[in-house]
């Protein structure tokens, strides 16, 4: 516990901080690129990127080693890593589009090819004598144990640079991702932007391969950007509100692993962010799945509910067993069938508030008001008192027969 | 050709073949339905699935593995509808967020766990053994037909070939119910067909396949197979049936080249170790795939409207 | 005093006028609403079509015109509502549907060919295993003539070009050999050519006792294609022969300010006079 706190307030020895920070930094722009990805639907690109890093990351080594230096220079490594990636999100856009492959398939196929020649270039670092371990495989989940300080300058200074270039291109990137033909009419250049994005996404990839690894890169990517997507529906907030989670998750997923023995970076950094997602996905006040059911279920309710009492209103036998349900729950209707007292007034009053529905449709007709009528708003919350008594004199003036034939 | 190959290449070449064939089969149907990266997140999600039937189990045997990974399959499936449907997230990023989450908790589980003296980490799950699931008993070609010798044949061999054949017998018995669901889900529904539980099964399929197949030879194989030869036979023919039958002949011999070119290859080149044979298979089926875009006869997209 | 207007006004109440006749209806829908991500796409439904006859379901984009078919048909779950089609449940008389959905629904990349897509019409009829005979492929491609594809029935479907996609669509209802069709939009799209086989084709199925009903959006020829009109625009605006119910009232209460003045006089000959 103390040590997590350590971790927590950066007083747990040089590297471990410069990592901490580092990985907050990484998780702030994760979670911005990512929402850029999200909302131009390419949720899964940066997985196939991911993926596409190994063949970098190995051919960088041999590379590296055949010209006789250290095989695990970060800088080289990730350097390798990007061009490989670069390849396969090129390869990605070939295959959409020049062949009838979909892009589900073209990802799949990048990564997966990309990966397992990956892995045989591993293999073959594994026989090339070389005297030291090559450690490459701490790319798959991320290892920040024992990192040298070069690598944790390497990490940190690259969080800098993707936060700073976020900022810089923060308004172009958005008005792509938000509303790509208002971005066109201005005279943006899409493609430059869209670009942008694609390598602003590579390099988060690469610089977070330490820290996360390259199998779970795409949770730190996507997480937060659907996270974000059930607590607003406003495109700007949602991406202020990723960054925050990549930022947090990431700070505290890093301080935990730092703190804790057996807790690999990456998972760890995963986990968190999960929780806040499952967290979200079920209690978000605005699409989580419990308020968005209760909604639906209240709604269907009120359409049972009503279509039963304007039935009640003119005799006709109901049948639905859940109207009936509801109506004998309301009171309003006997076991025997027979309307009581309360069912018959309630039955009245629907009918009276569907006909003020129909006249107030009519007399505010340019307010739109149609969605409230829809969704079954009873009429005293979208009117005034003044206003419903205007409505009742209407009512009262116009001959009954005018108002069905007018209106229905 | 002698006692070696037998003893050392016939078998992993024979499970090759027969996981990547298992993959491919259902592949074909989930790339036309849009759905190719379930294979993707079905095969992360078997890692976790494993560690949890060894911690539950406490054993390394194959069954409460096997029924780990195909509980935590399903879990997935279950996770990525309900994220879809309720959350209304589209699918792409349902599928990343259930099986990075999945991925990590087995991660973490297996590290937080005592399994130091267990062969079960990332990098075995990731490149599979398909080199070390030799017929050690073979002594010569007359092996293939002495029952003491065949009895001791691998039992992912014997495991994979029944899957494939399951397989193949529920493609022929629902071809059509799957051909018209897959093609247009309306009208299939409106003929009374239960494409809810046509989908379904797709997908129970193509996990099973999935986790027969990352049991012997790791996830980058099941990947490549639910994608590539399915993939390269569609760009070569424009009938399902045939499509179906090349994306098996792509499947086999992506596995026999590659297996042959990681376990000869390096010798051939001078060198005395063999390269990954999982990553080879992979890289060959990418490999004719890529010849297929460029040179298939019906790469291009026909669609006019 | 407001009570009492409401009681008189429920002795009229439209539901108790709606006195259907259900065995001359085709298809016969009471208060079907259908919502979904928090928005009403049809609002207490009820509609009437009659048999025999050739509907059109008509109404502004995003209207709910397709929804109110898949509702129907089941194909999307609904919030209340009861559906009876020739006075049958939905499952009972599912081998009497045929029905065609949108051609943009679909991807036509699929590897098929022309013929594969109308043999799926036999499913029913086959099932998982049943042989297909000369007779059924002397049927499909009697479909396919009826629609003038014949000589097309071994092309890859992606090859074709919209209207022709719609004709292969329009053929494999017709192998189904049903009683009620249900058409999404059939003549979205398509070329003149396409347009005219396929009116005769569905004229011909009327006058050999079959229903039909097509979502139609193109206003201009509701009077020669249609007998019977459906307008919708979430509610259920009017219903009946196009005769007395194409009128540009409904047309206006249907479509709003979305539809000008002058479109309505091109329509309707007596226009002016009623707008004025």
């Amino acid at each position: 516990m103390n040590n997590f706190l350590n971790a927590l307030i950066f007083n747990a020895g040089y590297n471990t901080n410069l990592v901490t920070f580092g990985a907050t930094l990484l998780g702030f722009s994760a979670g911005i690129s990512g929402t850029f990805l999200f909302l131009r639907k390419r949720a899964l690109v940066c997985d196939a990127i991911a993926h596409a890093t190994l063949p970098g990351i190995g051919l960088a080594f041999i590379t590296m080693v055949l010209l006789g230096g250290d095989g695990r220079n970060l800088a080289g490594l990730l350097t390798g890593s990007i061009v490989t990636a670069s390849l396969g999100t090129a390869t990605i856009s070939w295959i959409v589009h020049n062949t009838r492959l979909t892009e589900d398939a073209a990802i799949g196929a990048v990564l997966s090819v990309f990966f397992g020649f990956g892995i045989v270039l591993l293999t073959i670092i594994q026989s090339m004598a070389i005297g030291y371990q090559a450690g490459l495989e701490h790319f798959f989940l991320g290892a920040t144990a024992g990192m040298l300080f070069q690598d944790a300058i390497i990490i940190s200074l690259g969080g800098v640079l993707t936060v700073a270039t976020i900022l810089l291109l923060r308004r172009p990137m958005m008005l792509v991702a938000f509303d790509i033909n208002y971005a066109y009419t201005r005279g943006y250049n899409v493609q430059l932007v869209d670009f942008t994005i694609m390598a602003l996404v590579l390099a988060v990839t690469a610089i977070s391969l330490k820290i996360v690894g390259l199998i779970l890169i795409v949770a730190m990517l996507i997480i937060p950007a659907v996270t974000a997507r059930f607590w607003t529906e406003r495109s700007d907030h949602i991406l202020w509100i990723a960054s925050g989670i990549g930022a947090v998750s990431s700070y505290i997923g890093t301080a935990l692993s730092a703190s804790v023995s057996a807790l690999p970076t990456g998972p760890v950094i995963v986990i968190v962010c999960t929780s806040m997602f499952i967290f979200s996905l079920f209690l978000a006040p605005a699409r989580g799945i419990i308020v968005v059911m209760y909604n639906n279920w209240q709604f269907q309710k009120r359409v049972h509910l009503r279509q039963g009492l304007l039935a009640l209103a003119s005799s006709e036998v109901i049948r639905d067993a859940l109207t009936l349900k509801l109506l004998r729950r309301a009171k309003c209707l006997r076991k025997d069938g027979v309307a009581t007292s309360t069912g018959i007034i309630k039955a009245q009053q629907a009918v009276l508030d569907e006909r003020r529905w129909k006249i107030a449709l009519r007399i505010f007709e340019k307010y739109n008001l149609k969605s409230h009528y829809y969704r079954l708003t009873p009429i005293d919350v979208v009117f005034t008192s003044e206003e419903i008594a205007k409505i009742d004199s209407i009512l009262t003036e116009l001959p009954t027969t005018s108002i069905d034939n007018s209106i229905t | 050709m002698g006692v070696d190959f037998i003893q050392f290449s016939l078998t992993p070449i024979l499970i090759g073949v027969l996981a990547s064939v298992a993959c491919a089969l259902p592949g074909n149907f989930l790339i036309l339905r849009q759905q190719a990266l379930l294979g993707d997140a079905v095969s992360h999600v078997v890692f976790p699935g494993i560690v949890m039937g060894f911690l539950v189990s406490g054993t390394v045997s194959a069954t409460p593995m096997v029924m780990g990974a195909i509980s935590a399959a399903i879990i997935a499936v279950v996770c990525i509808e309900i994220i879809k449907r309720f959350g209304r997230i589209d699918p792409g990023a349902a599928m990343g967020i259930t099986f990075s989450s999945l991925f990590a908790s087995g991660v973490i589980a297996l590290e937080q766990s005592d399994t130091t003296t267990v062969h079960l980490d990332v990098e075995h799950a990731l490149m599979g053994n398909l080199e070390s699931l030799i017929w050690y008993e073979a002594n010569g070609w007359h092996s293939l037909i002495e029952p003491a010798s065949l009895a001791q044949l691998p039992h992912e061999l014997n495991r994979l070939a029944l899957v494939c054949i399951i397989i193949l017998v529920l493609l022929f018995i629902f071809w059509r119910p799957l051909k018209i669901s897959t093609f247009d889900e309306y009208f299939a529904r409106t003929t009374g067909l239960p494409t809810i539980t046509i989908s379904l099964c797709l997908t129970m399929i193509s996990t099973i396949s999935a986790v027969t197949a990352f049991d012997a030879v790791g996830c980058i194989i099941v990947i490549a197979m639910f994608i590539c030869p399915p993939a390269t036979a569609r760009l070569i023919t424009n009938r399902l049936y045939f499509q179906v039958w090349w994306s098996v002949g792509f499947a086999s011999l992506s596995a026999v080249l590659g297996y042959i070119l990681a376990g000869y290859g390096p010798l051939w080149l001078g060198v005395e170790n063999s390269v990954s044979a999982a990553g080879m298979i992979a890289t060959i089926s990418g490999f004719i795939l890529g010849l297929a875009c460029l040179f298939g006869q019906y790469r291009a997209r026909t669609n006019c409207s | 005093m407001l009570i009492n207007v409401a009681l008189n006004l429920t002795a009229r109440d439209e539901r108790a006028m709606n006195n259907y006749n259900r065995s001359k209806s085709a298809l016969t829908v009471l208060d079907l609403t259908v919502s979904y991500s928090g928005k009403t796409a049809l609002f207490s439904v009820d509609a009437n079509f009659p048999i025999e006859s050739m509907s059109a379901i008509i109404g502004p984009n995003g209207a709910g015109k397709s929804s109110f078919l898949k509702a129907v048909l089941n194909i999307t779950p609904s919030l209340s509502g009861k559906v009876k089609i020739f006075d049958m449940s939905l499952k009972q008389a599912r081998e009497h549907i045929a029905y065609v959905p949108q051609r943009t629904s679909i991807d036509w990349d699929f590897p098929a060919s022309v013929l594969d897509v109308v043999k799926m019409g036999l499913y029913r009829e086959l099932g998982l295993f049943g042989w297909l005979t000369t007779a059924h492929l002397k049927a499909a491609y009697e479909a396919l003539d009826r629609v003038g594809m014949a000589n097309l029935a071994n092309r890859q479907i992606g090859q074709l070009s919209g209207g022709q996609q719609q004709r292969v669509f329009l053929a494999r209802a017709l192998i189904q050999n049903a009683k009620l069709y249900l058409l999404d939009e059939p003549f979205a799209g398509v070329d003149a050519a396409t347009e005219r086989i396929m009116i005769d084709v569905l004229k011909e199925l009327k006058t050999n006792c079959k229903s039909i009903i097509c979502v139609h959006h193109d206003l201009a020829t509701v009077r020669s294609y249609f007998d019977h009109v459906f307008f919708i625009n979430i509610e259920k605006v009017a219903e009946g022969p196009t005769a007395s119910t194409f009128t540009p009232e409904n047309l206006r209460t249907t479509y709003g300010e979305r539809l000008a003045a002058t479109h309505i006089e091109q329509l309707h000959p007596d226009a002016s006079v009623i707008t004025a």
